[in-house]
Formats: C-alpha cells, sequence, structure tokens
C-alpha cells in the first residue's frame, strides 16, 4: 500500500483539479510524471529548469487554474529569486521536492543542496511540509494541496530520500 | 553604403500592435521598460505586469495561454530578459500553444543599468533560436511596413510566434501602470483572469482598486480580501 504513495498523490491531485503539472524529470516523480502525462484533463509540461516553472504556476493561476511543480532538491535553489512573484502577488504555489543528499546518498555534488533546501525554501517565504514514510507521503500532499490554493501561500512538501530510496548507479 | 533608416521607436512599435487588440487579447509583460511600453499603450485589466523575476515572463504567459485557450495571450519581454529565460523558448517550442506569442523588444542594450551592450547586441540571433527550438513562427522586425505585415500573425496565427522588433535606444519616459496596484489585489482575490469572478464582481473590483489606488499603501499593510 505505501509502496503506491504516487497513484495516491495523482487522485488527490484530480480530487484537487490540479490542470497543470511542470516537472523537471526526476527518479523520485517518475510514476506520477507518467500519470499525469498520460490524464486528459492534465497538461503536463517538462521543463528545462525547474524556475521555469515557478513562473508558470504563476500564470496558470492568474489564468484560473490550479497547478503544481515537481522537482527535486536541487532544483529548489533554482527558483529563489522566481518565487517572488508568488511572494508580491500572494499567488500559491505548491511544490512536491523529492530529497537528494540525505539518507544514504551516493553522489556527493547532491549533498550541498540537500541539506539547505529547507531553509532555503523557508527563508524565501514557502511553508514547508516534510514526510519520511511512505505512508505520510500523500496525506502531506493533501495537506499541502489545501493550505496552499486556500490560503493563496506558498508550499513545498519534501519527500525524504528514504521513502524513495537511494539512486543505485551499480545497475 | 547602404541608406540608414532611423531604428523603431519601443513605444510606437508596441502602441501599434496593441492598436486593434480586442477582449480576448491578453498581455504580459517583462519587467522594465517593456512593462512601461504596454502601460503606454493603454492600461487595462488585460494586461499583467511583471516588476521583477527576471527569465520568467515567457512560462508565465505558457501557464495563462494553457489556462485560457480561447484568448490569444503576447508576452512582451526585453532581450535582456529573454536571454535569462532562453530554455523557456525551447519549453514553448516543445509544448507548442497555439495561443502564444512572444514580442521581443530587442534594443540590443540594457537600458536600464547604465546602457551595456546585450547580447542580442553582440550577434545572438533570438529569433534563430526561437526557430531552432521549434516555434511554428518566427521573424525579425526592423521597419515599420515590416511591422504592419506582421502584426495580425502576432494577434493571430497558428502559435507559438515570436517576433524579435529591433528598436532604439532613446530613452522614453517611466509610464508605470496604475494596474500593478489593482493586478495585486485581484491575484490577492483568488482569480485575476479565470472565468470566475463574475462580471458583477469584477466590477466590483474595480471599485475597490480606484480606492486602492488613492492609498496604495494599504496593500502592503493588510490583506484586502
Amino acid at each position: 500500500m505505501s509502496a503506491n504513495w504516487p497513484e495516491t498523490i495523482f487522485e488527490h491531485f484530480k480530487a484537487a483539479d490540479v490542470r497543470q503539472v511542470a516537472y523537471v524529470p526526476d527518479a523520485g516523480h517518475k510514476l506520477l510524471i507518467e500519470r499525469c502525462e498520460a490524464d486528459a484533463d492534465i497538461h503536463a509540461v517538462s521543463l528545462t529548469t525547474e524556475e521555469e516553472g515557478v513562473a508558470m504556476m504563476g500564470g496558470a493561476w492568474v489564468g484560473g487554474q490550479r497547478g503544481v511543480l515537481l522537482l527535486q532538491s536541487s532544483g529548489v535553489g533554482n527558483c529563489i529569486n522566481m518565487l517572488s512573484l508568488q511572494h508580491e502577488c500572494r499567488m500559491p504555489i505548491v511544490m512536491l521536492v523529492t530529497m537528494r543528499g540525505e539518507w544514504g546518498e551516493f553522489n556527493p555534488w547532491q549533498v550541498a543542496m540537500g541539506k539547505s533546501t529547507q531553509t532555503a525554501l523557508e527563508s524565501a517565504g514557502v511553508y514547508v511540509y516534510r514526510a519520511d514514510d511512505p505512508d505520510d507521503v500523500a496525506e502531506t500532499v493533501r495537506a499541502a494541496l489545501n493550505f496552499g490554493y486556500n490560503t493563496s501561500r506558498m508550499v513545498a512538501v519534501l519527500i525524504g530520500q528514504r521513502v524513495i530510496g537511494t539512486k543505485n548507479f551499480q545497475k | 553604403m547602404t541608406q540608414q533608416t532611423k531604428p523603431l521607436n519601443r513605444r510606437v512599435a508596441v502602441k501599434r500592435i496593441l492598436r486593434d487588440r480586442q477582449q480576448d487579447v491578453l498581455a504580459v509583460t517583462s519587467l522594465g521598460n517593456p512593462t512601461f511600453d504596454v502601460a503606454a499603450a493603454g492600461d487595462t485589466p488585460q494586461n499583467f505586469y511583471l516588476w521583477g523575476a527576471m527569465g520568467g515572463a515567457v512560462t508565465f504567459g505558457l501557464g495563462v495561454a494553457l489556462a485560457q485557450p480561447a484568448k490569444r495571450v503576447i508576452v512582451f519581454v526585453g532581450d535582456g530578459e529573454m536571454m535569462m529565460g532562453l530554455g523557456s523558448l525551447a519549453t514553448v517550442g516543445v509544448d507548442r500553444p497555439a495561443n502564444l506569442s512572444i514580442v521581443v523588444i530587442d534594443n540590443e542594450h540594457y537600458a536600464e543599468t547604465g546602457m551595456q551592450l546585450a547580447h542580442a547586441g553582440r550577434g545572438v540571433d533570438i529569433t534563430a533560436i526561437a526557430l531552432a527550438a521549434g516555434f511554428e513562427k518566427a521573424t525579425t522586425i526592423r521597419a515599420e511596413n515590416e511591422l504592419e505585415e506582421y502584426v495580425d500573425v502576432i494577434l493571430k496565427a497558428t502559435g507559438p510566434v515570436l517576433a524579435t522588433v529591433k528598436v532604439g535606444t532613446d530613452p522614453e519616459p517611466t509610464a508605470l501602470p496604475p494596474g500593478m496596484v489593482r493586478i495585486y489585489a485581484a491575484v490577492s482575490a483568488k482569480r485575476y483572469w479565470a472565468p470566475r469572478p463574475t462580471q458583477v464582481s469584477r466590477l466590483a473590483l474595480e471599485i475597490l482598486c480606484k480606492s486602492v489606488l488613492k492609498g496604495a499603501s494599504i496593500l502592503r499593510s493588510r490583506p484586502l480580501f
């Protein structure tokens, strides 16, 4: 059951009427991206860099649709200045961040951003939720969707690396 | 020696593009002069001005275009902004929104920071990049007659469309849009260009915003809605 959290997140997207999903591909979001790409009512957009998605989520909201940005912790660093859009216009953004650089990380270059993801987001005014147990992930995302859209605030869910598993470069 | 023609004036060019706009044309602007150009051409609730978030105007426009497929979305950006968001041309080229146009007001300089020569002034061809990224149509405009011929493409052709409009560097007066305040109030009210709110609440919003304009500082201190 717990291994099925991407499917449950997708169901929460549908229930919340999420219509735009922007992403920079990430192994942790693989199943969720595939479900969004296959859905007729969700417009999934592949980005070249994460801050494009921050701006796009602003446009989606102004145009009357709800969106979610999927990214990896390393991409959070790319987003900080762009979040001034949500900050100044008091618009919501919901970000689902798969964590790297922490639990059993293999790649030393991921550690820096993994270490500062939460504080960087919080210093930019983003409310940060965190899930380190597979059984908590989907429910935390549902809470973030409600919080973001209903209070018009920036919110990120950090999905711990322990949930996703350590990347295995040997396979 | 070829005859030197006077470069296009940015205010005149933007005003011409928007001259015959209908209600179904939404304008998004990047920070700095494009915001002032579009405001000077006529402030309306169909404009959304960015005054920061540099590099984000094009994908902001993409989000609007996807949410509002019945509207035409025109994003006005400076060449410096476009270089900072160059990847967004690839994103738009891949997604291919039919109702999105991008107008690059290209003076080849960073006019607001001391007129330093920008990449577009050192040989980077933004139109060529857009075509290589898969835009349906893209062209570079240097003269009034070329602009006349392309306005309908910007307003109506199947997108994504890009026009690089080469303009001079003559300074123009800053034209801060009063709508800048209106926008923030409206966005705080949850929706701006959404099908909702209704005509009545839009009207109420307009009236409220007019009162806000008299004391814009209120916005900073407490939420309006």
